[in-house]
C-alpha cells in the first residue's frame, strides 16, 4: 500500500528523519518511549517485548526474524503479496502456500518456503502460525507466541467473506498490530452483493448503449474479486498487468471466470459489450482508447469520498475495498480480546486516540509504508 | 435556520462519536453535508417526506428554539437514506448548488416554456415566495398577485473587464464614461404602493437605508433607477467598510446614520411612468434620467453619477489614473447606443479598472479547500516581514491553477511542521504575489491592516522569503490610501 508515501518518507520528508524509529538501531518498547509515560508498562516477565519497531520493519528478537520488512533482512515473514509487504532482497521468505506463487512471480529468484494456514512452526524461541486475513487470496495474519504471550500482526485485512480470499479468522491475542487504512467513521462499506449489483447495472447499461465498460482496480486481489462477484454479462478483458496475476491465481485453483488478455486485435469491435479490467494507471491512455466508445469507472474504498472521486475525474466510482471499514476494524479489535493495540497504515493518529478512549492501551507503529497519516490524494489507487 | 456549529454537535451526538472525531472526519471529507451523511448510523425506518414538504418544514423552522430545530433535524436524519440525507444536509446548510448559472437556467426555462428570455428573467427577479405562487403564475406572469409583481427589479446589466487598449473601442465620443464606485450596486423601485431597494444579489435592503425613505414621496410611481449606494460625507465617498457595517443588521443604529449617511448615485433609468425603457439607447435613458432627477427637490440623497468627459482616450486615461484619489476603482465605459442588457454581455459595457495593489508574501499556513477542492490545500495564510519576524496579514484561496494547487499540496504534505485540526503550519519558503483592491486599518488583525479581495496572482518560484515585502511597505500603502 502507499508506495508513494513510503518513497517520500525515505528520501524527502523532514519528518521521517525525526521519527523515533528511523534511527540506525532498533528501539525496544520497554525502554524507549514511543508512548507518553502515563500509560502503564505492559506487565511481563520478559526482558523485552516480543516485537520491536525498527528502521527495517517489525522485528522479533526471540525468533530473529522480521515481518513485512521494507529493507533487506536475513529472514522475512510475509503476510501477503502486495508490493509494500512483500519486498525484494531478503535472505529467506516465509509466506502461506497460497500467497507464494504470486510472490515468486513478482520477486523472481528468491529463497522462499510456504506454510499452511493454521500450522504452528517453531522459529527460535517463538511459535509462529499464519491465519486467514480475508484481504486477498493467500493473505495472512501472523500469530506469535512466546512464553504464553501472544501477539498478532494483522497485515491488511477485511472481515466480509468475498467468496475468493480465505475468510478472516479472529485470533485471540494480548497485543494486536492492526492496519487502519480506513480508520475513520466516514468509511462504511455496503455488502459486497449490493456493490456487485451496482456494477452489473452499470455494465449492462453501457452494453445496451454499445459502450465498453472499463473498470479500474488494483491488480492483485481486487481485480479477481470483481471478476468472481459479477454476473457473466459478457466477455471480461484484462490488461496485461492484471492478467498475469489472474492466471496464477486461477492455476492455483481459485474460482475465477475466464478472461481474455488485451492484445493486438482485441478491441471494442472484436468484443462488443465487454468489461475491461485494468490498473488505474491505464485509464485515459492510448491503450484504453481502442475501446471507444467506452465508460470508465474506478473500484476502490477511496471512492466513498466525493472530493476524491471528482478530483480524479471519475464520473463513476464504486465503493469496494479489501480493507476493513470502521465498524469492521472495531469488531476485529474487540474480537481479539487484546488489551494493547498498535495501529499502522492510514488514519493512525485519530484511530489511536479513539482506541485509547475505548480503554485500550494504544500506540502507533511508524512504518515506512504508512507514515502517521494516510494521504488519499497520494495513495488512492493503492490498497 | 441551523448553524454549522449546532449541526456538528448534533451530528456527532447522533453518530455516537466524540466531537473531535467528527472534526477529523470532516477535515478528510472536506464537505459538512457529506461528512454528516456518512457518519450517521443507517436509517431506522425509511420514509420519503418529499421535497416540497421538507422545504416547507425547513422554512417553518426559522426562529424556532434550538430544541425544536434539533428534534426536526434528528427525526429527518433517522428516517432518510444516505443520498437523501446528503441532499437534506445540503438544503440545511444552504450549500445545495448545481453548477448552472442563472443565465443558463433562464435560457433553459425560456426554451421550455416559450417565454421571452428577458421577460422571464424579470419575472424570476426579486422576493417571490414559492409557497405562495405557482410555477405557472411565476413563469407566465398570469395571475401574479400584488405582492409578487409590484416591487420586482429588473435583471442587472453587468460589464466585462476591459483587457485591450481603449482605442480598440473606436471614437471616444461613442462612449459614456463614469466612475466605477466602490459601493453597493442597487435598483431603486417605486411603483404604486411599493418602494424597494434591491442589491445586485437580489436581496431586499430597503430597511438598511432609511435615509432613502423620503424618495418614495418624490419619485413618481413607476420609476426604476439603477445606481450605486455609497456612504457619503463632505462631497466624497466613504470607504466601503463604513457601508458594510449596515449589512447583516436588522436595524441601523443612529450613530451609523450620522457618521456614514448613504447616498445613491444613479447610473441609469430602467422604467419611467411604468414603461420599460431598457430597449432604448443609453443616451436617451441617461437624458431622461438626468431630467427626472433635476426635477427633484435639492438635499435628497440621490443624484446622477457624474459623467467623466474627455476629448480623447489619452485624456480619459489620465482621468482614470486619478481614480484612487476620488475613492473609485476606475472607470465604466458604456456605449451610448446600447440597450440595457440582461447579465454580462460583452461589447457594450466595460469596466476599466485601475491596476490592483500587489505585494510579495510568504505562505505560513495551509488548509484544505472544500467541495471540488477537498483534499487539495488551497486556503493559505500569508506573512510579510517585520524585522526578523514574520507577521501574518492576509488569507487567500484563489488565483492559481489546479495543477499548481496540486503541486503545493504535495509540498505541504511533505513539509508539515504542525497540525491544528485541518490547518497545517509549514516552513516559510513559498513566495506568492498577492493582488488586492484596497487596504484598511484593522485593530482586529495582528498586523493592524486588512486587505480587500486579496488573491494570488502568481507563485514566485524565482523569489526567496528574504525578498518578500515588509509590514512597513504595507503601512506606507495604507497611508496613501487614507490620505
Ligand atoms: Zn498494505
Ligand atoms: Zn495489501
Amino acid at each position: 500500500m502507499r508506495e508513494v508515501k513510503q518513497r517520500l518518507a525515505r528520501h524527502e520528508s523532514p519528518k521521517a528523519k525525526n521519527t523515533p524509529y528511523a534511527g540506525a538501531s532498533a528501539h525496544f518498547l520497554g525502554n524507549h518511549s514511543p508512548f507518553p509515560p502515563r500509560r502503564p508498562c505492559y506487565p511481563s516477565r520478559m526482558a523485552g517485548p516480543l516485537l520491536s519497531f525498527t528502521d527495517r520493519g517489525l522485528y522479533c528478537a526471540a525468533g530473529d526474524f522480521f515481518i513485512d520488512p521494507w529493507r533487506p533482512v536475513e529472514r522475512a515473514l510475509v503476510t501477503h503479496g502486495h508490493s509494500d509487504h512483500a519486498r525484494w532482497g531478503h535472505g529467506a521468505y516465509l509466506a502461506t502456500e497460497q500467497a507464494l506463487p504470486v510472490i515468486r512471480h513478482r520477486l523472481g529468484e528468491i529463497r522462499a518456503e510456504g506454510i499452511a494456514y493454521g500450522t504452528a512452526r517453531r522459529i527460535g524461541d517463538v511459535e509462529v502460525s499464519f491465519h486467514p486475513a480475508g484481504h486477498v487470496p493467500g493473505s495472512a495474519q501472523i500469530r506469535l507466541e512466546h512464553k504464553g504471550e501472544v501477539w498478532v500482526v494483522s497485515g491488511d485485512y477485511k472481515l466480509e467473506a468475498d467468496g475468493l480470499s480465505e475468510p478472516f479468522e479472529p485470533i485471540r491475542c494480548h497485543t494486536f498490530i492492526s492496519e487502519c487504512t480506513f480508520g475513520l467513521p466516514l468509511f462504511r462499506w455496503a455488502p459486497q452483493q449490493e456493490v456487485a449489483n451496482q456494477i452489473a447495472e452499470w455494465w449492462a447499461a453501457n452494453r445496451a448503449e454499445g459502450k465498453t465498460s472499463i473498470l479500474a482496480a488494483y491488480g492483485l486481489g481486487k481485480a479477481q474479486r470483481l471478476m468472481s462477484m459479477l454476473p457473466a454479462l459478457g466477455p471480461i478483458l484484462t490488461h496485461g498487468a492484471v492478467e498475469e496475476t489472474t492466471r496464477i491465481l486461477r492455476d492455483q485453483g481459485y474460482a475465477i471466470p475466464p478472461t481474455i488478455r488485451v492484445t493486438a486485435g482485441v478491441d471494442a469491435k472484436s468484443h462488443p459489450g465487454a468489461l475491461v479490467i485494468a490498473p488505474p494507471s491505464a485509464l485515459g491512455t492510448p491503450w484504453a482508447r481502442r475501446f471507444a466508445p467506452s465508460d470508465e469507472a474506478f473500484a476502490s474504498g477511496w471512492m466513498a469520498l466525493r472530493g476524491i472521486r471528482r478530483r480524479r475525474g471519475y464520473g463513476t466510482g464504486f465503493v469496494i475495498s479489501d480493507h476493513a471499514d470502521w465498524p469492521a476494524l472495531n469488531t476485529a479489535i474487540r474480537e481479539t480480546g487484546a488489551s494493547r493495540v498498535f495501529v499502522t497504515h492510514g488514519y493512525t493518529a485519530p484511530f489511536r486516540r479513539w482506541l485509547e478512549e475505548q480503554g485500550y492501551e494504544a500506540g502507533i507503529v511508524q512504518t515506512e509504508f504508512g507514515g502517521d497519516e494516510a494521504e488519499p490524494s497520494e495513495v488512492e489507487a493503492q490498497e | 435556520m441551523v448553524n454549522s456549529t449546532e449541526l456538528r454537535l448534533w451530528a456527532s451526538d447522533a453518530a455516537g462519536i466524540p466531537l473531535w472525531l467528527f472534526e477529523e472526519s470532516y477535515a478528510v471529507a472536506g464537505d459538512l453535508a457529506e461528512t454528516i451523511a456518512r457518519l450517521l448510523p443507517p436509517a431506522l425506518q425509511a420514509a420519503d417526506p418529499g421535497l416540497d414538504a421538507t422545504l416547507r418544514r425547513l422554512i417553518a423552522l426559522t426562529g424556532q428554539p434550538e430544541a425544536a430545530r434539533r428534534a426536526f433535524v434528528a427525526e429527518a436524519w433517522a428516517s432518510l437514506g444516505p443520498e437523501e440525507r446528503f441532499l437534506f444536509n445540503k438544503l440545511l446548510t444552504g450549500g445545495f448548488r448545481m453548477g448552472v448559472s442563472q443565465g443558463l437556467m433562464v435560457r433553459a426555462l425560456a426554451q421550455a416554456t416559450g417565454e421571452e428570455e428577458a421577460t422571464l428573467a424579470h419575472r424570476l427577479m426579486g422576493d417571490w415566495d414559492p409557497a405562495r405562487i405557482t410555477f405557472e403564475a411565476l413563469v407566465t406572469g398570469k395571475g401574479a398577485t400584488q405582492d409578487t409583481g409590484d416591487a420586482r427589479p429588473y435583471p442587472f446589466a453587468l460589464a466585462a473587464p476591459l483587457e485591450d487598449a481603449p482605442e480598440s473601442l473606436g471614437p471616444v465620443a461613442d462612449w459614456l464614461a463614469e466612475w466605477k464606485w466602490d459601493g453597493i450596486r442597487g435598483q431603486l423601485v417605486t411603483r404604486p404602493g411599493a418602494f424597494a431597494l434591491w442589491s445586485r444579489g437580489e436581496e431586499l435592503i430597503t430597511d438598511r437605508f432609511p435615509e432613502f425613505a423620503p424618495l418614495a414621496d418624490f419619485l413618481p410611481p413607476g420609476t426604476v433607477l439603477d445606481g450605486e449606494v455609497l456612504g457619503w460625507r463632505d462631497n466624497a465617498p466613504l470607504p466601503f467598510a463604513d457601508l458594510q457595517k449596515r449589512i447583516g443588521r436588522k436595524t441601523v443604529p443612529r450613530k451609523l446614520l450620522t457618521e456614514a449617511p448613504a447616498r445613491m448615485l444613479a447610473y441609469d433609468l430602467l422604467e419611467e411612468n411604468g414603461q420599460d425603457l431598457r430597449p432604448l439607447p443609453l443616451s436617451t435613458r441617461r437624458a431622461r434620467m438626468e431630467a427626472l432627477l433635476l426635477r427633484l427637490p435639492p438635499n435628497l440623497p440621490l443624484a446622477p453619477s457624474p459623467r467623466v468627459a474627455a476629448p480623447d482616450w489619452t485624456a480619459l486615461a489620465a482621468a482614470r489614473s486619478t481614480a484612487r484619489e476620488t475613492g473609485t476603482e476606475g472607470l465604466m465605459l458604456k456605449r451610448l447606443t446600447s440597450s440595457y442588457h440582461v447579465g454580462r454581455k460583452r461589447g457594450d459595457w466595460w469596466k476599466w479598472k485601475i491596476d490592483p495593489y500587489s505585494v510579495d508574501a510568504v505562505m505560513i499556513y495551509a488548509q484544505a479547500g472544500h467541495g471540488r477542492r477537498a483534499n487539495l490545500y488551497t486556503d493559505f495564510t500569508f506573512a510579510v516581514r517585520d524585522g526578523n519576524d514574520l507577521v501574518p496579514f492576509a488569507k487567500a484561496y484563489s488565483g492559481l491553477t489546479d495543477a499548481e494547487f496540486a503541486e503545493i499540496t504535495r509540498w505541504v504534505q511533505k513539509h508539515t511542521l504542525e497540525r491544528f485540526g485541518p490547518v497545517r503550519r509549514v516552513p516559510p519558503e513559498l513566495v506568492f504575489e498577492l493582488a488586492f483592491e484596497g487596504i484598511q486599518e484593522s485593530p482586529r488583525h495582528k498586523s493592524g491592516i486588512a486587505l480587500r479581495f486579496p488573491r494570488m496572482v502568481r507563485w514566485r518560484r524565482d523569489k526567496t522569503p528574504d525578498q518578500i515585502d515588509t509590514i512597513d511597505s504595507l503601512r506606507a500603502l495604507l497611508r496613501v490610501a487614507q490620505s
